[in-house]
């Protein structure tokens, strides 16, 4: 079990539904966020390309912020999802500054929070907050190691490309290209 | 009621200390979400209740769940799966909905106008003393004016609720941006093509398309749910889109053809399409025999525009062009000329809608699976009341001069507001509801006048908008999440209703639109109009009526209905049958020509800027809606203003970089009350700037929208008018920039 998400490129329209369903699911305090829409351009008008990603902590099989954590607050549970267990972080920030996609922050009360893809209903939810809410399905969740989950399908399927490969983290989230 | 000028008043008095103010967000931080926290002690706590709603963010009104917790608060909303508006899924700004009831800057109680030592202040006011005043002032207009001399300027499902209102005491004067300012255009080109208007939601077939064609349309920012759900479908089915935009907007960027157009030409290029498609026989000729009319006359119109001719005009290559219109031609019936929605240009956006519509008509794609489908609605039975009384004039002799009108122009209503403008200032007296006018309007000057001329302005809102400033009484609405409103009956593939009910009590002391229109009413001696306690009984009544109930919708939310009108296509080989003067799909218009106009579209050149300005082009955010939701602090988070894109080459010239702030001052001397920070972008031509509508609020009130980004509308002076249907074109505005307003800047 490998909970990972593929990302369609090529539908996302950028809307941002993703980030406040986040929020809202998960309390995320009023300018903060676990995930966010990056906006890449290249070329030359009218030779221009446009591709928008939702972005968001990669659960990575290598994660340097498990590594560097002094009291194990982050850890990685069932299914690879790495998660901080607030009530043991002390907020020392080193995994904000290990981790190569800037998808930690530190809470308003001190701890460090980040996406934890919606964990807490897995129990009866195979989904998470924001690909549920994504108007145009472009976030496929699942189970990478189970070859016949659509996210397994899709990737087998389709041109992808993960982030920052050359950190040597290992993303659990692919972007279809 | 005060004889001096309206000064715009900054609600200094608002907040009244009382209602509890939503739990903070770091409160709210330790995790009461729907399913617990991430804690997983909490998991699987669904004590928790959901509520029927249908959301008010924009007119899509897509059907959810308002979640609470065991505390009753509201957590959040979710999509209702069987709503065919959005699948269970709500945009951006529909997830973002509770934004609205926390918003800690909404109208909280109801204000009055008064002087104070020479000053203009709002003083907080009871329900009761609010409403007697709006009475009493509202019958001596009607003893003294005419009951048709108040008018109604609304938008969204409140304004439901006054017009019943209106219509009881006699005035159909009303305006609805919605309208001239909008998507009347393209009602009034495919009514004259095909019988009837688009409608909302629009009954384009997108999910089963071959061959989506955007002229300017930009889906996915304008974030029209089950629509934009229905063009990521299309690309997962391989549709091409082709998109005609002179910005790479989304939906250019997933196009599999970008027509970078020069702006204001879209006529010319869809007039030359048409010319490939009849000269190049890409057509089905049977088809249009027997379902079109004026084809010859159409072909022998369209002879001289060709692809050379209009690619002077465009810029687009004459091999684009024809690449383009096979493309369409192969795709055909399953291809979509989209309408878009905001049309109002260039004053001759109905022609130019004539021109999508005629495409879509040669195509053949009215009624056909992949183009138009056959829509259908459902009447929800008309609650009893008395007759209403029958005005001696009302919004249609305000709009005489434009014979095609199909709903009140609100500025020509604003018009008839003044005196010098009217000749008879028939208008004395406004409410507006769920519309800032200050943004939605262009040509603010006369919007202004208007105001100053008035007897009496009540508005209706939840938020202190621009609008606010300038009311003599100031009633505060509750958001959606807390009211009843009318049963939602839209057209789609299948007739469906929904229920809006209250998650939680009013916030502070709003109230809803239903009972500020009763309590009016019953003060003006109209009780016999508003025979209920609570609006849930007239939806009940509705509810029995069509065999369903009050208690069934509150479980269900939406009832999806059977379809009553046949097939959701034509057969193949059926022939149209039109509520045309032909009964045939009109590529010549004969009502067109009745009435004096082309009988068929036409290219004329418009405005090009002078050098050193460009031309004003807006649009919308998918995070926001209109200047409504500038202050919604879960949008604020997503994008808290707008941005001057410009091409690179224009910045160079001016030695402009990203960030850097600048005024806009349009082609009359108007600068903007506020700066806009530059955006350099190859997104845009050089000829163009480009920005999202609804920034740059002027009241000091929207403490999260006050002053960021700029207000496009001041920008919009010169406004050009569709003489068939009263449509106001905005985009022959030209900006050029200025470090130095010359006025106080923003605090
Ligand atoms: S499209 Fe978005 S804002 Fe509009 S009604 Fe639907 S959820 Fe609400």
């Amino acid at each position: 079990m490998r909970y990972g998400m593929a990302i369609d490129t090529l539908k996302c329209v950028g809307c941002g539904d993703c980030v406040v369903a986040c929020q809202t699911e998960n309390n995320v305090p009023f300018g903060y966020c676990r995930d966010w829409i990056t906006e890449t351009i290249d070329g030359t008008y009218p030779k221009v390309e446009l591709e928008f990603r939702s972005e968001r902590c990669n659960h990575c099989e290598n994660s340097p912020c498990v590594r560097c954590c002094p009291t194990g607050a982050s850890h990685i549970v069932e299914g690879g999802i790495v998660v901080v267990t607030a009530d043991k972080c002390i907020g020392c920030s080193a995994c904000i500054e290990s981790c190569p996609y800037d998808a930690r922050y530190t809470h308003p009360l001190g701890h460090v929070d980040k996406c934890t893809f919606c964990h807490h209903v897995r129990d009866y939810k195979q989904t998470t907050a924001c690909s549920a809410v994504c108007p145009t399905s472009c976030i496929y969740f699942g189970d990478l190691d189970n070859p016949k989950s659509e996210v397994s399908m899709v990737l087998k399927n389709r041109k992808f490309k993960d982030l920052a490969p050359e950190a040597g983290t290992k993303p659990q989230i692919f972007y279809l290209i | 009621m005060i004889s001096t000028r309206r000064q715009f008043i900054k609600i200094s008095t608002v907040g009244l200390g009382g209602a509890a103010v939503a739990a903070s967000s770091l409160k709210l931080a330790h995790g009461t979400g729907l399913f617990g926290s991430d804690d997983d002690e909490q998991i699987n706590d669904l004590k928790n209740k959901r509520f029927p709603t249908y959301c008010e963010v924009c007119f899509w009104k897509c059907a959810g769940w308002t979640h609470t917790n065991d505390k009753g608060e509201i957590q959040k909303i979710l999509g209702n799966e069987k709503d065919p508006h959005c699948y269970g899924r709500l945009c951006p700004r529909g997830t973002g909905g509770l934004g609205m009831y926390q918003d800690e800057d909404r109208l909280k109680t109801p204000l009055i106008r008064e002087e104070k030592g020479g000053k203009q202040v709002f003083r907080e006011a009871t329900w009761e003393e609010a409403l007697d005043l709006i009475a009493k002032k509202f019958k001596k207009i009607k003893a003294d004016n005419g009951a048709e001399s108040i008018a109604l300027l609304k938008h969204g499902t409140p304004g439901k609720h006054f017009e019943h209102l209106f219509e009881a005491f006699g005035s159909e004067t009303v305006g609805e941006p919605a309208y001239a300012q909008c998507r009347g255009p393209r009602e009034a080109g495919f009514a004259a093509t095909f019988g009837s208007w688009i409608g909302s939601p629009e009954p384009t077939d997108i999910r089963d398309t071959k061959c989506l064609v955007l002229i300017g349309s930009h889906i996915g920012e304008n974030m029209h749910n089950s629509q934009v759900q229905e063009m990521a479908q299309a690309i997962d089915n391989g549709a091409s889109i082709i998109t005609v935009d002179p910005r790479l907007s989304t939906a250019a960027s997933k196009s599999k053809f970008w027509l970078p157009i020069k702006p204001a030409t879209d006529i010319a290029l869809l007039l030359s399409w048409m010319n490939v498609l009849i000269y190049d026989n890409l057509l089905d000729l049977d088809y249009i025999k027997d379902n079109t009319y004026g084809f010859e006359q159409l072909k022998e119109h369209v002879r001289n525009f060709t692809p050379e001719w209009a690619y002077n005009i465009t810029n687009i290559k004459p091999g684009m062009i024809r690449k383009t219109a096979r493309e369409m031609a192969n795709a055909a019936p399953a291809v979509i000329i989209h309408p878009g929605r905001h049309v109002a240009w260039y004053g001759d956006d109905t022609q130019r809608e004539r021109a999508m519509a005629i495409l879509n008509g040669l195509l053949g794609s009215w009624g056909k699976r992949g183009g138009f489908y056959l829509k259908e609605g459902f009447k929800v039975p008309k609650y009893p009341h008395p007759k209403y009384p029958h005005p001696k004039w009302t919004w249609r002799d305000l709009a005489k001069d434009y014979p095609l009108a199909g709903m009140g122009l609100t500025q020509e209503v604003i018009r008839a507001s003044i005196p010098e403008e009217s000749g008879e200032h028939k208008v004395k007296a406004w409410l507006v509801v769920g519309t800032n006018i200050k943004k939605s309007i262009p040509h603010q000057e006369l919007v202004n006048k208007a105001i100053e001329a008035l007897d009496f302005l009540v508005v209706v809102d939840t938020m202190p908008m621009d609008i606010v400033g300038y009311a003599d009484v100031v009633l505060p609405e509750c958001t959606y999440l807390e009211r009843y409103d009318g049963i939602r009956s839209a057209t789609n593939r299948e007739p469906s209703i929904a229920l809006r009910m209250p998650a939680v009590p009013p916030k502070y002391n709003s109230k809803p639109g239903w009972w500020i229109a009763k309590q009016i009413g019953e003060r003006m001696g109209l009780g016999e109009y508003f025979n209920y306690e609570d609006f849930s009984e007239v939806i009940d009544w509705q509810l029995q009526q069509i065999g369903s109930s009050l208690e069934e919708m509150q479980a269900i939310g939406v009832k999806n209905l059977p379809r009553k009108s046949g097939s959701l296509y034509f057969a193949e080989g059926e022939k149209v049958n039109l509520p045309t003067n032909s009964g045939k799909i009109e590529l010549y218009s004969t009502e067109l020509a009745a009435k004096g106009f082309d009988p068929m579209p036409l290219y004329t050149p418009h405005a090009e800027p002078e050098e050193g300005f460009y031309r004003l082009i807006y649009g919308r955010a998918p995070m926001h809606t209109f200047s409504r939701t500038a202050n919604n602090p879960h949008l604020t988070d997503l994008k808290d203003k707008n941005t001057l894109w410009m091409n690179p080459k224009v910045a160079k010239l001016w030695g402009f970089e990203t960030g850097e702030e600048v005024y806009l001052k349009n082609q009359d001397g108007v600068v903007t009350s506020f700066p806009i920070s530059i955006r350099v972008t190859e997104r845009i031509r050089w000829d163009a700037v480009y920005m999202i509508h609804g920034f740059g609020h002027t009241n000091k009130k929207l403490t999260r929208a006050y002053g960021k980004g700029a207000c496009d509308t001041e920008m919009i002076t010169n406004v050009k008018v569709d003489p068939i249907m009263g449509g106001t074109g905005m985009r022959e505005n030209f900006v050029t920039f200025i470090k130095d307003s010359g006025k106080e800047t923003k605090a």
